[in-house]
């Protein structure tokens, strides 16, 4: 297995590197500069800037410079945030949106699979319909609009909990960030739960271990379970990725300062070593999760782990 | 092998654990300690202030450091770092006295010397300063910043160590407003040295004004503390003052609302009306030095050579409507091209501002006709804005005005704000394109001045020779009302050439807790920490 995850790492270099040449070329190519404003830089500061920061040297000669300081793990300074360097932007976001989508993807696994498991035992129960009926509208309802909606009930009117993130260290910060992030998350995760082990539920081995007169817990717990939770496996690599990223949206109504917000501001600024930084970091982490999660297959499942 | 039921407990384990630690982060600011907290729309570039270009870096700059001179709380000059200076007769020199008790964070004193340096770091091309060019005046400034002279040569000398004479290469009235804006604050030589690049972190950071930096998480939150060492300490009344980044008006409105912000920076348009019933003693409406416009690409058809369509258009939008129906936040409609408000100087208007809106309507389809329009054949135009609510409503009434009005046939197109800047710097495509001018100085110059051929910010490309030969003259002028006669006949000329539709004179928005005392509005919008008091019993 260990043979298998290191041929894998080695065969994402050449996907990795292809990334960031896209990247590299699709930051340079938006119209529009880092230093661009209403207040237009004259000639000379605009040389000296650009100077300063080698953006005057030709494009082949950048990406060079680039490679090679993220061959020796440096991601270069930012453009925006003149007085730091990405690694630090990275460092200083990554550990919040890992700690907020942790506890997101837990909360979302816990509750979406124990709904999901439920729903497919009281299949086309009231129950059943119910626990879907709310799935359906956890997808529907984005979470732009039950975001302000939570902060308006629970901190503006009730003040039970803190509105934004600055300035506060109290647990309570965490709360209506993590239900905005996990509500859809729980949705997806229970409907997957609720089909796959429905599937499971009608399959031979299961009815055998009925006919042995085995209890409806124990049948899930000892046998339906783990290959249930395969096409959920497979939603939650990606996903993982995703939310560990930062979510933009949540991490803009909060005002958190994770990954997300500075993806997206980074875009907009041209920040370009920042842009890149984040496509890169987001890039590796992608490869490393469907990896992990490939290995978790095997785990699962013996007869993936044979082949 | 674990089974199923295992991985539920260990994942259990697992979000009691984060939780558990989520909750058990220390927290950073005592009981005892008043804490002022303001909003931020944007993180400050840079606590460099010579490296520092936004306004909102501007804010957070001017409450840890501290030039030659600054603001009162009443918005009057005052010496800051100086006590008191001269200037001759010439209007060439200036001479600073900075106060023997002016005192860096670490207690070294703040010397004539901490100036010179400073501001030859500024105009060093090696600083890569953004507001290397606001110091042009000064003797040697712009050769400097073009790479043909050494920084040493800088007209900035210090002849003992509380003494520092400044010499110029022309008059200019408005050097002191220039030297309250923090890309002239002194940094720390010693500290730079030490730290190169790594000077402006907060466990490195040494300032000179009331405050310090304490922490900083981009995109979240600046923490400053009070400096103990600040000259003038024993007037400052606030211990901390956070600095929330809220870059959504919505959030800053909602942790307003919650109590947890102390002072917007702005207030939501779609709530504005709510707002003003809701919090009519807190909120704080006040001219600002600033004017939104459409500008016109002169160096195409078909407005180059075109100024009775660039004036046609301009007369046809009826303003009063604007500011009241689509912009409402007690925005003024704009007449002139600088505001009202500019320290010794009186707009000139439009020659229309005085018609009412059918007067102009008809006098405007008058002047569409001899351009050559009608009916038949209607103007067709592209209005180029960049991405956003605000903005789109705007263009929208204003297109439906010219359509009304005049027939004219508008193609609204709304493009990211970085490629508005990158087409309208081209010429190439725009037509009309929407852009907006703040004022670095409390001066008519830093308006009128980027409508000299050359000027960078000059958008429109307006090229005019008695504009620009106004502007050389006025520069030369020694006394502040001749100097002022001249600038008074460049805007006329301007206006009387269209290159751009002011639309509207921004103002500045904040809603202001009632704990929050001191609070002075003002046309520049800067608001020191250090002049504001929270009332006591409340925290």
């Amino acid at each position: 297995m260990l043979r298998y995850a290191l041929l894998r790492l080695l065969g994402a270099i050449p996907t990795l590197l292809l990334v960031i040449v896209l990247a590299f070329l699709m930051v340079h190519a938006a119209p529009g500069g880092p230093f661009d404003d209403e207040r237009a830089l004259p000639a000379e500061i605009e040389a000296n800037i650009a100077a300063a920061y080698q953006l005057d040297q030709p494009l082949p000669q950048q990406f060079l410079r680039y490679i090679s300081g993220l061959v020796r793990g440096d991601l270069g300074p930012s453009y925006r945030y003149r007085d730091l360097t990405v690694s630090d932007l990275i460092g200083g976001a990554f550990p919040l949106s890992l700690k907020l989508g942790a506890m997101a993807m837990l909360l979302a696994t816990v509750i979406g699979v124990g709904a999901g498991t439920l729903a497919a035992l009281r299949q086309n129960s009231l129950l059943d319909r119910a626990l879907m009926a709310m799935a359906m509208t956890g997808i529907s309802i984005p979470v732009f609009v039950i975001a302000p909606v939570l902060v308006l009930l629970l901190a503006v009117h009730l003040q039970w909990l803190p509105a934004g993130w600055s300035g506060t260290s109290a647990g309570g910060r965490f709360v209506l960030p993590v239900v905005s992030l996990a509500l859809p998350q729980i949705a997806y995760i229970a409907r997957l739960t609720r089909a796959s082990m429905i599937d499971v539920l009608a399959s031979d081995f299961i009815r055998t271990a009925r006919a042995q007169g085995l209890g409806t817990f124990t049948i899930v717990r000892l046998h339906a379970l783990k290959p249930a939770m395969l096409p959920v496996l497979s939603y939650m690599g990606p996903a993982i990725a995703a939310i560990l990223t930062g979510s933009v949206v949540v991490e803009e109504i909060f005002g958190i300062p994770g990954l997300g917000q500075h993806f997206v501001r980074g875009a907009l600024n041209r920040d370009y070593t920042l842009v890149l930084g984040i496509v890169v970091f987001y890039a590796a982490l992608v490869i490393l999760l469907n990896l992990v999660v490939d290995l978790l297959y095997g785990v699962i499942d013996p007869r993936i782990r044979q082949r | 092998m674990l089974n199923g039921m295992k991985y539920l407990r260990i994942l259990l384990l697992l979000a009691v654990a984060i939780v558990a630690s989520a909750c058990t982060e220390p927290g950073n600011v005592g009981p005892q300690v008043s804490t002022l907290h303001r909003g931020l729309s944007s993180d400050p570039e840079s606590i460099d202030p010579h490296k520092a270009r936004s306004t909102q870096a501007a804010e957070v700059l001017r409450d840890i450091g501290e030039g030659l001179v600054g603001y009162s709380a009443t918005g009057t000059l005052v010496g800051a770092a100086a006590e008191s200076w001269t200037i001759s007769d010439d209007g060439l020199t200036y001479t600073f006295r900075i106060r023997d008790n002016a005192r860096w964070s670490n207690g070294d004193p703040v010397t004539a010397d901490d100036f010179v340096f400073s501001l030859r770091r500024l105009v060093d091309p090696a600083t890569a300063a953004f507001y290397g060019q606001a110091v042009a005046a000064i003797v040697n400034a712009d050769t400097i910043l073009r790479g043909e002279a050494a920084p040493s040569e800088l007209g900035v000398t210090a002849t003992d160590r509380n003494t520092l004479v400044i010499t110029l290469q022309q008059p200019t009235p408005y050097m002191l407003s220039l030297l309250t804006h923090p890309s002239t604050f002194p940094v720390h030589a010693g500290s730079l040295a030490e730290h190169g690049n790594e000077f402006t972190r907060p466990e490195n950071l040494l300032s000179n004004g009331a405050y310090k930096l304490a922490a900083w998480e981009p995109s979240s939150v600046l923490h400053l503390a009070r400096n103990s060492q600040y000259w003038n300490n024993a007037e400052t009344s606030i211990d901390a003052v956070s600095y929330h980044i809220l870059t959504q008006e919505m959030t800053e409105l909602n942790r307003f609302r919650a109590g947890e912000i102390d002072i917007t920076s702005s207030i939501p348009p779609d709530s504005f009306a709510q707002v003003r019933e809701q919090y009519a003693g807190q909120m704080h409406i006040a001219p600002y030095l600033g004017v939104y416009y459409y500008g016109y690409n002169l160096s195409k058809p078909p407005f180059a050579a075109n100024a009775s369509l660039r004036q046609a258009l301009s007369m046809a939008i009826d303003r009063e409507t604007l500011v009241e129906k689509v912009t409402g936040r007690g925005e003024t409609p704009a007449y002139s091209w600088v505001p009202p408000g500019v320290d010794n100087y009186e707009p000139i208007r439009f020659s229309y501002a005085g018609l009412s809106q059918e007067e102009r309507n008809a006098a405007a389809r008058r002047l569409y006709r001899e351009a050559g329009y009608s009916e038949q054949l209607p103007a067709e135009i592209e209005l180029r804005y960049n991405t956003s609510d605000t903005q789109q409503r705007i263009a929208l009434a204003v297109q439906a005005m010219w359509a009304e009005v005049l027939g004219v046939r508008t193609t609204l197109v709304n493009e990211e704000f970085q490629v508005l800047l990158a087409n309208i710097r081209e010429a190439e495509v725009t037509q009309v394109f929407r852009s907006s001018w703040i004022g670095d100085y409390n001066d008519a110059h830093t308006f009128l001045n980027i409508f000299e051929a050359g000027n960078p910010s000059n958008m429109t490309r307006f090229e005019n020779a008695q504009f620009d030969k106004l502007m050389r003259e006025a520069a030369a002028q020694v006394t502040p009302l001749n100097r002022r006669l001249y600038l008074e006949e460049a805007e006329r000329v301007l206006l009387s050439e269209h290159p751009v539709i002011p639309l509207y004179f921004f103002v500045s928005k904040h809603l202001v807790s009632s704990r929050v005392q001191g609070w002075g509005d003002n046309v520049l919008d800067y608001h020191y920490s250090q002049h504001l008091s929270l009332a006591t019993g409340q925290n």
